[in-house]
């Protein structure tokens, strides 16, 4: 019975001692994490106003226009189009770059030939160069293979990626030797090892290489924006750029343009959502 | 016929000479393990076999026929790693079908009829569908060696197949691997750096040192008569006790003296004409023994107990002899304690002598089926 009260008291005074600092912590917990989601939970409320409520600075609750916005940008303004145009590019893109690398990696880790490492090197030099750097350069070739507004040139300076080979290279290399003795031995071909092998045993890295490719192209603005000139062939980031030109009465529709916002997100979101495991794994930073 | 012959072999990596010349023969059906510390190409050798590595000079044939330049598939050998080297993502019975599923022309009944021989021989039928993170390591050691048995190769290659495993499954493995190669009768080369793993196993050891072929031998010959310093204390746990000694010729007998011991070698074979300093006596640690167990003894000798191990099944001893340090195996519940002195003998039908290059020049007693032609090299 004694012990009984005493563990009730410790407990109590354990409780007011401990409450003041867990209160100071997560309140700052829930503030940087409101302050980090600001923009999109603005967005999300902003999107279901009209025009007139959002220029209305104090009005932080949800708006008169409901969804209406989002079938409004879905219907009237192509976004649905722009949105099917930005998957078939991502697609694309994720698979071409994906299948390039992995016939890259395979060729620098199983394959000696001359000057491997300077092939490496070159390979990890061209980070230095991405597609906005040789905008001018790459929109001249593109002009002059007739490739504009089409989806080669959306998706054709994306398909080599020094990243993903790095990537795969460090996969393959953390892979037994042995392994790859045992597959010689047998006389088991390279396609078929690739195949049966190496590819079932990177599934996770191949997955978060797939996640990084399809967000990165997803959110591609500027090369779509100077190579297609079709609205048609459009891509959703530059879809968004147009809503802001389709101003009502002198006002910009921001409703509209971030109930697109939101549309252009969702995607991405889904992908990453039901990949994130794999996407860490890639990323080394798996918690334990 | 799938004998193995090995002739001059040689392997050179940029400057590093790994293989410095190696002749051998293995005999159909036989069991040879190379054995050597690490570094001293044992694992090159096998891997040169295998076809892994090229052949910088000599040739390998396996049966009558070259296999420099044959690829690893056509050798008709199976290999065994230390790692297992299982495909971590197919389970036990995929693992063993996937080699000659991919890469041969083998009916499908006739794979599956093979994997069930093999599971069945290995006794691991109930681990079929388990993926290698789900076994125990000596149960993918199983399954590795179920997958080179499908194969039924002519050469089975091991590559210290059992250093993974803990001590008592290693010895229980080793059992095993020996009841197979009687039930098979497939010629195998195995190789590890476990002196105990290669007398226990070989048919023939063969000890590999800095790239040379020290000694080929039957293991309990190997452990009798060690062609030269490096075998002699490569060989046998603790290892052999070498003291550096003279031998002067006084009449017709021949008398080592070391400090602190002075002993009469029986006339065994080489001895003649061996007038010389320089020398080393080598004695293994249960060849010494106290004199108090011993009737007879004409020659004895006192050293100081510096260290006493009790091994259980005896006590070792380290004993000041003079400069040396020798090792002791005596009675165990012998009441010896660290700083004692104790009174010591040698069986002398079981010493060795070694010249200054290293290489044996005598031993006190002689081979059975051979006599002046073991030491002839």
């Amino acid at each position: 019975m004694a012990t009984e009260t005493d563990t009730t008291n410790i407990d109590a005074r354990r409780l007011v001692h401990r409450l003041p600092d867990d209160v100071l912590l997560h309140g700052g917990i829930v503030f940087s994490i409101l302050l980090m989601a600001s923009p999109l939970l603005l967005a999300v409320i902003m999107s279901t106003q009209s025009t007139t409520e959002v220029y209305q600075v104090t009005n932080l609750g949800l708006g008169s226009k409901g969804l209406s916005n989002y079938s409004d940008a879905l219907v009237n303004y192509d976004f649905s189009t722009y949105m099917l145009n930005s998957f078939v590019m991502s697609v694309i893109v994720v698979v071409g770059k994906v299948t390039l690398s992995l016939f890259a990696a395979l060729a620098l880790v199983y394959y000696r030939f001359p000057y491997e490492r300077a092939v490496f090197m070159f390979i990890l030099l061209t980070l230095l160069l991405p597609v906005p750097v040789r905008i001018v350069p790459l929109f001249q070739l593109m002009a002059d293979l007739g490739w504009t507004n089409s989806l080669l040139a959306l998706t054709g300076p994306y398909i080599a990626s020094a990243t993903a080979v790095f990537l795969f290279r460090q996969q393959f290399m953390g892979i037994s030797a042995s392994l790859v003795e045992v597959a010689r031995l047998d006389g088991v071909g390279p396609l078929t090892f690739l195949f049966r092998v190496l590819i079932p045993m990177s599934r996770g890295m191949i997955a978060g290489v797939c996640v990084i490719t399809f967000i990165y192209t997803w959110n591609q603005f500027l090369w779509p924006l100077v190579v297609v000139t079709d609205k048609s062939s459009q891509v959703v980031q530059v879809g968004i750029r147009y809503l802001q030109g389709s101003a009502q009465a002198g006002l910009t529709q921001w409703g509209l343009i971030m109930a697109g916002a939101v549309l252009a997100l969702l995607p991405p979101l889904v992908v990453l959502v039901v990949l994130h495991r794999p996407l860490l794994r890639t990323l080394t930073i798996q918690q334990k | 016929m799938s004998d193995i012959t090995i002739q001059n072999l040689r392997k050179t990596y940029d400057d590093v000479r790994a293989v410095k010349g190696i002749d051998l023969e293995i005999d159909d059906g036989e069991f040879l393990v190379v054995v050597g510390p690490s570094g001293c190409g044992k694992s090159t050798t096998l891997r040169m076999l295998a076809g892994l590595e090229s052949v910088t000079d000599g040739s390998i044939a396996i049966g009558d026929r070259v296999v420099n330049e044959v690829p690893p598939k056509d050798r008709r050998i199976a290999m065994v790693f230390q790692n297992y080297a299982l495909y971590p993502h197919m389970t036990a019975a995929e693992n063993m079908k996937f080699g000659m599923k991919s890469a041969s022309e083998f009916s499908r009944d006739e794979i599956e009829r093979r994997v069930e021989d093999a599971t069945e021989t290995l006794d691991i039928a109930h681990l079929r569908d388990r993926k290698p993170k789900e076994l125990s390591g000596g149960e993918r050691q199983r399954v590795a060696i179920g997958r080179a048995l499908v194969r039924e190769p002519d050469v089975f290659l091991m590559d210290e197949p059992l250093s993974n495993l803990d001590a008592k499954l290693r010895v229980q493995m080793r059992a095993e691997l020996l009841k197979l190669h009687r039930d098979l009768e497939t010629t195998t080369v195995y190789v590890t750096h476990d002196q105990t793993e290669a007398m226990t196993l070989g048919d023939r050891v063969a000890v590999l040192e800095d790239g040379r072929l020290q000694q080929v031998a039957a293991p309990q010959e190997l452990y009798d008569y060690p062609t030269n310093q490096f075998v002699a204390g490569f060989v046998g746990e603790p290892a052999m006790n070498f003291i550096p000694a003279s031998v002067r010729q006084r009449g017709d007998e021949h008398v080592a003296t070391a400090p602190g011991l002075s002993l009469t070698l029986p006339a065994g074979s080489g001895l003649d004409g061996i007038d010389d300093d320089g020398l080393t006596l080598g004695v293994r640690p249960e060849d010494v023994s106290l004199v108090s167990n011993r009737a007879g003894v004409s020659e004895s000798f006192t050293a100081e107990v510096t260290v006493t191990e009790p091994l259980g099944e005896l006590l070792l001893l380290h004993c000041r002899l003079g400069d040396e340090e020798i090792r002791v195996k005596v009675e165990p519940r012998s009441r010896i304690a660290a700083g004692d002195t104790v009174e010591l003998a040698v069986d002398t039908d079981r010493l060795h002598l070694f010249d200054s290059d290293g290489d044996a020049v005598y031993h006190s007693s002689v081979p059975e089926q051979e006599t002046e032609s073991a030491l002839a090299d």
